[in-house]
């Protein structure tokens, strides 16, 4: 490794330390924490109503059902708005609350700084998502098999991994563009409005317009597709899924080239807290 | 001086939209207190934010120790500053303020946290260091702020407004320390509206008035320049003031004399002090006064502040 990119990974390691430190500091976490608690909620719930006969139990058509809960509410919502909170205040955030000039007083390229601030960035939102999944899958097959290491064993220990993967992509994929929001737009929130309201109308769109989007790739690579029922059904185009090899190199590259370009953005900018 | 030994400004102007910041800098900081003076909006942190690369200029380029702002990863390796903005990331103790940010210059942890000690020790803010800096006094956050500018202990330091909310105890201390790292031969580089602190710290002063430099240098040369349009009032206390003031009426380079209120002395306008000087001397020696003191009344930053941009001074 060469000295120069030797001191860049000592840098960037630098920038994460302090952003985990930031983002994992109880105030600012708190939110977080409550969006991510939201899905093993539901299914404690679901647990707790069929212990006290409250609802009934379909065995393994619950898997279908997580797989709905997932694609719609975990991805579309819980993901989306946590990777709003975290990826808008790495950049955005620090304006509004004048502290960036910290970062740009440092010796740090502005390049590495966008990459350690992005990679913090997945790194938190991967860990209470990840584990927000991940203890929501481990609840469903704790209330379907007698015992927990049945209830994970064969194809569903497979689907917790595939899930827990799906949401890493989720927060790589929509934590870069959130990204780069934060520093193109004063106000980002509309912006994220309007991609939410893509994501969310995509099912309706016809299959090349899907493409452009993050939300396709990520049910591509669930392992339990949801039929889309209702009334609304009627005007849905299916697309077929787009394979994997496809999809995670896509999403990844994605990402790549989004924050490449945030990193081209961020030499210009300036620190003008005044206007702002 | 060599371009690499300070801080060059060349031909810089900087315009947010259609507001001007500074125009047509033409400045060479050497190394010592410099203090950069003027009022609100006259351009003085933008000129910070410039040799720092916070902003960048319209026009023309900007050079520290010959780094350009634009290479953050050499600038900063040299270069500390203590900006105005009271604000901090959320979170954070003041140690960790100091010692993550040091963590940014690749350094290990011994040695982060060997620096991080010394700054506190220097802003005498170790005892509270652990606590979080939202619960800190504005003195305090002051402190941490220096502190973490001279953590790395640069070559190049930029102070904005450093002694803004320090009781007087602390605001001795910081020019005592700011003396100091002048002392070990750093450009320490201080924006101030208190100009009598000005006029005690400074080895120099650029003074701005609506994104113009009016003057430069070493107060006493800038005082000098002004001697045809403000002569240089001198007090001179001594036996017969009324004796001394009827020769001097007689000299051409006295502009004006006028008794000092306590009726001990006289207020000597003069355009020419080398000449003033060297009658007052002749006097003395004939016996014909006794001196008891001569000393500039207006050869200070406030007075030359007030000929050059109190009285509405304009760009030069």
């Amino acid at each position: 490794m060469s000295p120069g990119v030797r001191l860049w990974w000592a840098q960037i390691l630098a920038i994460v330390r302090l952003e985990l430190k930031k983002n994992f500091s109880f105030r600012r976490a708190v939110p977080l924490y409550l969006l991510a608690a939201l899905p093993p909620a539901i299914f404690v719930g679901h647990a707790i109503g069929y212990a006290r006969g409250w609802t009934s139990c379909h065995g393994t058509e619950d898997l279908t059902v997580f797989a709905g809960v997932f694609q719609l509410f975990v991805l579309r919502l819980v993901v989306f708005f946590g990777c709003v909170v975290i990826f808008l205040n790495l950049f955005r955030g620090e304006v509004v609350q004048k502290s960036l000039h910290y970062y740009f007083l440092a010796p740090v390229r502005r390049e590495v700084l966008v990459v350690g601030k992005y990679l913090s960035g997945v790194l938190t939102a991967s860990c209470i998502f990840g584990a927000s999944v991940a203890i929501s899958y481990f609840v469903l097959c704790r209330h379907l098999a007698a015992t927990p290491s049945a209830g994970l064993a064969g194809p569903a220990l497979q689907h917790l991994g595939t899930y827990t993967g799906v949401t890493v992509l989720a927060c790589a994929g929509y934590g870069a563009l959130f990204l780069l929001l934060g520093m193109l737009f004063r106000n980002p929130i509309v912006p994220a409005v309007v991609v939410l309201v893509w994501e969310s109308l995509i099912v309706f769109f016809p299959s090349l317009l899907k493409k452009i989007s993050i939300i396709f790739y990520l049910e591509s690579l669930c392992p339990v597709r949801v039929p889309f029922e209702g009334p609304w059904a009627l005007f849905a185009i299916t697309a077929n899924p787009t394979p994997a090899y496809v999809a995670v190199p896509g999403l990844l590259l994605l990402a790549l080239v989004i924050v490449s370009v945030a990193a081209v953005r961020i030499r210009r900018m300036e620190i003008s807290y005044g206007t702002e | 001086m060599n371009a690499a030994d300070g801080i060059v400004f060349e031909d810089v102007s900087k315009f947010y939209g259609n507001v001007l910041g500074v125009n047509r800098v033409q400045l060479s900081i050497p190394p010592g207190i410099t203090t950069l003076v003027g009022p609100n909006g006259s351009g003085k942190t933008t000129l910070m934010n410039l040799m720092t690369g916070l902003v960048q200029p319209s026009r023309g380029s900007v050079r520290v120790l010959g780094i350009p702002p634009s290479d953050p990863e050499r600038l900063f390796a040299v270069a500390g500053y203590c900006t105005q903005f009271d604000a901090f990331p959320r979170g954070l103790t003041g140690y960790d303020f100091i010692y993550l940010y040091l963590r940014l210059h690749a350094m290990n942890h011994l040695r982060a946290a060997e620096l991080t000690a010394r700054a506190l020790e220097r802003v005498t803010m170790t005892a509270a260091a652990g606590h979080r800096i939202a619960s800190y006094s504005k003195g305090m956050r002051q402190r941490i702020k220096l502190a973490q500018a001279i953590a790395h202990q640069p070559s190049v330091l930029v102070l904005d407004e450093p002694l803004n909310g320090l009781d007087p105890m602390a605001r001795a201390e910081a020019i005592a320390l700011f003396r100091t790292l002048a002392g070990e031969g750093l450009h320490v580089i201080i924006s101030s509206h208190i100009l009598h602190e000005v006029d005690q710290i400074s080895d120099q002063v650029v003074m701005l008035s609506n994104g113009y430099v009016v003057a430069e240098g070493q107060i006493q040369a800038v005082r000098g320049e002004m001697h045809q349009e403000h002569p240089l009032q001198i007090l001179v206390r001594c036996s017969q003031p009324s004796l001394l003031a009827a020769s001097l009426f007689a000299q051409d380079g006295v502009a004006e004399v006028r008794m000092h209120h306590d009726r001990g002395g006289l207020l000597v306008g003069t355009r020419d002090p080398e000449r003033f000087y060297e009658l007052l001397g002749k006097m003395v020696l004939e016996g014909a006064i006794h001196l008891e003191s001569v000393a500039p009344a207006d050869e200070d930053v406030n007075s030359v502040y007030e000929y050059l941009i109190g009285g509405g001074g304009g760009a030069a």
